[in-house]
Order: structure tokens, then C-alpha cells, then sequence
């Protein structure tokens, strides 16, 4: 027995209106980090023996720089996801919980403007 | 949102502990713990913008005792969650979800980790403490 309106069906969103999207957006973000995760970790240990002016050098260059903000791009973005879930199962009191999707929100918001900011002074020169 | 008084349906406790169940719950945790590690990569790009001396002041405390054992730890957590993420998306293709397979699949997480953990841990103590 369908008791659903057939363009309800066709739409396939159910009664929250949403949720693929979210799973979505993590697969395709873990993907990304899974692939950038290598590079990432040698430009670390490879800034680690170095100065801040040699550091600052090779962030500076095209492809490093536009690879690290791919990187916290999709870091914040997968983090953000990563912890709305987190605040969903165990956060019930409803003050508590928007409370935290509010933080949590904005500071994956805020800690992924710096690091753009941060990445766009080292380019610039600024 | 849950109501308090409401009557929930068995989940956790009516299970039989498997070790598989920590690979889990270690996912979730290695990816909060890296929510805060991302924190320290900002605090790192900011001093790299900001100049020599706040750079100084960063690479100090991630070169104190206190700041290598922090950075092997975050280096554990990446490297797991790393590993057990590949493992999750292969789960999410629908390759792998029967048993012997999750087994199997766990047992290379486990072993990839204490492999990945080791080289980050030898890199860190050859180039940062230096």
C-alpha cells in the first residue's frame, strides 16, 4: 500500500527532506583526503628541518599552495561533518545540541578562514 | 530529539563485545582527536604567515618533550584513521562487509597502523628533534 504522494517517492527525501547529501559530501571529502594525506605528510616532515623563511618558500610555490588549501578545505569540511554526526548520537537535550551544531559549525568555519587567510599571506607575500 | 522518558530500543549492550567493535569506536575517536590536531596545523599556518618569532615560539613547543609525545599522538590517530577510512569506503562500495573479509581487513588496519605509527614516530624523532 503506498500511502505517499508519488512526487514524494520520485524525490526519494523521505521525511527528514535530506540526508544524502551529508553522506555524500563525507565520501567524496574522504576520498580527497585520503589522496592528498601522503603529500601532505612529507611537505611536514620536510618543513620540519627547515627554516621558517625556507617553509614559507615552498608553501609560497603554486602547486604546494593550492594543494594545502584543497587540504583544510576539505579537513574543515570533513571535520565539520565528522562531528555534526558525532553531536546527533550522543547530544539529546535539544539547548545542548543545537548549542554545539552552532559551534561546531563556526568554528570549522573560522578554523578554515584562517588557514586560507594564513595560506593567502604566504603566497602574497603579506 | 529524543524525549528522556521515552523506551529505547537495545543497542549495545544486548551485543556480545567483539574486538572489531573497538576498530569502530577508535574511528570515531582517532576523528575527534584530529579535530583538535587540525587546530594545531592552523595554529602551525599562522605562525608560518605571522614571521620568524611566532614561528620560533610554535616550532619550541612542538619540539618540547611535551609537544613530540602530542604530535606522535596525532600522528597515531591520522594514521589509523587514515587506514580504517579506506577500510570504511571499501564497506561502502559493499566490498568486504562479510565476516571473515571485516576479520581480515581489521587485522591489516591494526597492523598498517603500528607500521604508518612507527615511520611517523622514527621520521618526528630523526627530523623534529633534532
Amino acid at each position: 500500500m503506498k500511502l505517499r504522494h508519488p512526487i514524494a517517492r520520485a524525490r526519494g527525501l523521505g521525511s527528514a527532506q535530506g540526508g544524502v547529501e551529508h553522506w555524500w559530501a563525507q565520501r567524496w571529502n574522504s576520498v580527497v583526503l585520503m589522496l592528498l594525506t601522503p603529500w601532505f605528510l612529507w611537505f611536514v616532515f620536510s618543513a620540519l628541518g627547515a627554516s621558517q623563511a625556507e617553509v614559507r618558500a615552498m608553501l609560497a610555490q603554486p602547486w604546494h599552495a593550492a594543494l594545502m588549501l584543497v587540504f583544510v578545505g576539505m579537513l574543515f569540511w570533513h571535520t565539520m561533518l565528522g562531528l555534526q554526526v558525532v553531536i546527533e548520537d550522543y547530544v539529546h537535550a535539544p539547548w545542548m545540541e543545537w548549542t554545539l551544531h552552532l559551534l561546531n559549525r563556526l568554528a570549522c568555519l573560522v578554523a578554515g578562514l584562517l588557514s586560507v587567510v594564513a595560506i593567502g599571506r604566504i603566497v602574497f607575500g603579506l | 530529539m529524543a524525549s528522556p522518558d521515552r523506551p529505547l530500543s537495545p543497542h549495545l549492550q544486548v551485543y556480545r563485545w567483539q574486538w572489531t567493535m573497538s576498530l569502530s569506536i577508535l574511528h570515531r575517536a582517532t576523528g575527534i582527536a584530529l579535530s583538535l590536531g587540525a587546530l594545531g596545523l592552523v595554529w602551525w599556518l599562522l605562525a608560518l604567515a605571522g614571521g620568524e618569532d611566532g614561528y620560533a615560539r610554535f616550532m619550541e613547543c612542538a619540539r618540547s618533550p611535551l609537544g613530540l609525545v602530542v604530535a606522535a599522538g596525532f600522528g597515531a590517530c591520522l594514521v589509523y584513521h587514515f587506514w580504517n577510512g579506506i577500510r570504511h569506503l571499501l564497506w561502502d562500495t559493499g566490498w568486504g562487509l562479510d565476516i571473515p573479509t571485516a576479520f581480515r581487513t581489521g587485522m591489516a588496519v591494526i597492523v598498517l597502523t603500528v607500521l604508518g605509527t612507527g615511520l611517523f614516530v622514527a621520521a618526528l624523532l630523526m627530523k623534529g628533534a633534532a
